[in-house]
């Protein structure tokens, strides 16, 4: 069949593999191209991993003396921690839609539409890649627990960092569908810096959202952000309950289940990468 | 004036359908020998304000397995949309194509783990090194992990990079770059190797390595190159050329047959007055010959044109015009595209022919 005989002793087994083979080892590709660029761009990792550090320290520790723990149930960068493990995920996964952009850019873009899977497949590769990316980065910045006072209990830290693979997932399924649909990369950094600062500050990250006027309570409630970290927050209310802090998302005046929360982040994120998949197959 | 190559297939059909006992003229369009085959390719893209661009308007075309065919055009006559179709990359707009015995537009998938292709751009992951692009390369094709190691360090040795696999990307040279992509391309085993214009922006040295490296190649492994350029010299070398342009066929046929097909030969005289000499030229020689002057001199095409210096001279001289120089060319590649194109295709002089 294949004219290289020579040379393709897996001409026969390439028939066999199953197609769903093929189309893991694609997304292990993928996922083994993310890992391997975290490696080599060590400068770049660091400096993703310096910004929330300074948030919390730099930001949270002035803000420590203004803020009374009473108003929040705990101290200022115990309530911050959340929102700054949300900041660390959300970059790994604004870089996955960059990185589409580019890709198409620079051509190898085409170099990856060229390999034998369905373009589904390559857009959830990218996804797992950004995801796992983000899961790394995260764990990283779970060391530093102990310095706004939270125990290292492995159950606490797992349930965290659980918590930042389900943000994170939808984060990235969110800007892979951006990229997907935006292909210039000047309004994709356009838009993102537009929608970035609000919907942090729309999350509770920084203040509690009851501490907001009513429209902005409304809209923290379709906030993806406000979910991780409410989910964050409360896997900390769970684990050390005398660091719980007040408020979180509400629905007409009551909490939702910390579970339907996590399914609805993991609904959320599953919608979006499975839209952004069918426009990325459309046929030329 | 010549017919195309889409008069032929309709005099060939309208054969078959007057006589059907009478033996095919050509070839049948899937027969396995080809390595790819296509019938009435049409590719059209929606164009500004509702209107249809016609990138690729019924293209017929056979390659057989182990040729190296060049596809020869001018910018913008569809050559890398063509292979864009061939490739399963994008979808044709009516027709069929075969490629490595699978259609393009029902089996994609069969069609590029078949195939491999270089783009006219470089695709590589610069910040990574030679090997983890080759990796991840055999990972997106499907090999399983245990080959990958193996047919890694198999093409990196004729491409001359093993030394440099730990080397980032973007350490390489320009020419390096291309064989690593070569190299990538061979990493599944592909039966046809597209190669879209593969030797753009390299210096004549690192062209002629690209070459002799696909030549070898292709004597080694058996593989059927299709190759884009717009470097004479290049096509020179191939088992066969077609020439496209807008988008479509205009010849077909072996670097010899072409020429052989205008036959005549170029004879250019240097003479001390041109203008004359010309005049000169057009009663000596035969009639209906039409006569140049150009920055070359005083030009016609005739058949044997060594034959027709002396005479021609002897007429000048008969003049009282002095020659300087006489010379007759065999018709060159150049001439058989400006022959069915009306343009010439050494569009950058000075990047032509530069390095041989």
């Amino acid at each position: 069949m294949s004219a290289l005989t020579l040379q393709a002793p897996q001409g026969t087994e390439r028939g066999r593999a199953p197609r769903l083979r093929h189309e893991l080892r694609a997304i292990h590709a993928l996922v083994h191209r993310d890992l391997l660029r975290l490696a080599c761009q060590r400068s770049h990792t660091a400096l993703v991993l310096l910004q929330p550090v300074v948030y919390l320290f730099a930001l949270g520790g002035g803000l420590a003396t203004l803020i009374p723990a009473a108003s929040l149930g705990t101290g200022y960068q115990t309530y911050l921690f959340p929102g700054m493990l949300m900041m660390t995920v959300q970059t790994p996964a604004i870089m996955v839609g960059i990185r589409l952009i580019t890709d198409r850019q620079s051509g190898y873009l085409r170099e990856l539409l060229m390999a034998p899977v369905s373009r589904s497949t390559l857009l959830l590769g990218s996804c797992a890649g950004g995801t796992l990316v983000a899961a790394v980065q995260g764990a990283v910045l779970l060391s530093l627990a102990g310095a706004v006072g939270l125990p290292y209990d492995p159950v606490l830290l797992l349930l965290l960092l659980g918590s930042m693979l389900l943000a994170s997932f939808t984060l990235t399924s969110m800007t892979l569908a951006l990229s997907v649909t935006l292909r210039s990369p000047e309004l994709f950094h356009t838009l993102l810096s537009l929608l970035m600062m609000p919907l942090l500050f729309l999350s509770g990250a920084f203040f509690p959202l009851e501490s907001m006027p009513g429209w902005a309570r409304g809209l923290a409630t379709v906030n993806p952000l406000a979910y991780g970290v409410d989910l964050l927050r409360r896997c900390i209310a769970l684990r050390v309950p005398d660091q719980a802090a007040v408020g979180g998302i509400e629905w007409a005046g009551r909490q939702p289940p910390l579970l339907l929360e996590a399914g609805l982040l993991l609904a959320v994120g599953g919608l979006t990468l499975l839209w952004a998949a069918r426009r990325f197959s459309r046929p030329e | 004036m010549q017919p195309s190559a889409g008069d032929d297939a309709l005099a060939a059909a309208a054969l078959l359908n007057a006589e059907v006992t009478a033996p095919r003229t050509g070839e049948p369009p899937h027969d396995p020998g080809y390595a790819i085959s296509t019938r009435g390719l049409v590719k059209s893209y929606p164009g500004p304000d509702g209107t249809t661009v016609d990138a690729v308007r019924g293209l017929d075309l056979d390659v057989r397995r182990g040729e190296t065919f060049a596809f020869l055009g001018p910018n913008g006559a569809g050559k890398s949309t063509t292979i864009a179709l061939l490739c399963a990359l994008a979808r044709p707009t009516s027709g069929h194509a075969t490629v490595a015995g699978f259609d393009v537009a029902t089996q994609p998938h069969d069609v590029r783990r078949q195939v491999g292709i270089l783009f006219q751009h470089s695709a590589l992951d610069p910040d990574l090194t030679v090997e983890q692009n080759l990796r991840i390369h055999a990972r997106l094709y499907g090999l399983p992990r245990r080959d990958v190691r193996r047919r890694t360090a198999e093409v990196l040795e004729p491409a001359g990079l093993t030394d440099r696999r730990r080397f980032p990307v973007r350490a390489l040279s320009g020419g390096m770059r291309r064989r690593l992509e070569i190299a990538r391309q061979l990493l599944h085993s592909p039966s046809v190797l597209f190669l879209d214009e593969p030797t753009t922006g390299l210096d004549p040295h690192a062209r002629a390595e690209i070459w002799e490296h696909l030549r070898a190649l292709r004597d080694r492994l058996g593989s059927t190159l299709f190759v884009t350029t717009h470097y004479l010299e290049e096509a020179e070398n191939c088992d066969r050329i077609a020439i496209i342009d807008g988008g479509r066929l205009v010849a077909q046929g072996t670097p010899h047959g072409l020429k052989a097909e205008i036959g005549d030969d170029r004879v250019a005289l240097r003479t001390s007055d041109d203008g004359r000499a010309r005049e000169v030229v057009a009663r000596t020689a035969p009639p209906d010959r039409p006569v140049t002057v150009d920055a070359d001199g005083t030009w016609l095409r005739v058949p044997d044109g060594s034959a027709w210096i002396p005479r021609l001279c002897a007429a000048l001289e008969a003049h009282g015009i002095a020659v300087h120089a006489a010379s007759a060319t065999p018709p060159t590649l150049d001439d058989v595209f400006f022959h069915h194109t009306g343009r010439s295709i050494t569009t950058t002089p000075a990047t032509t022919g530069g390095g041989r």
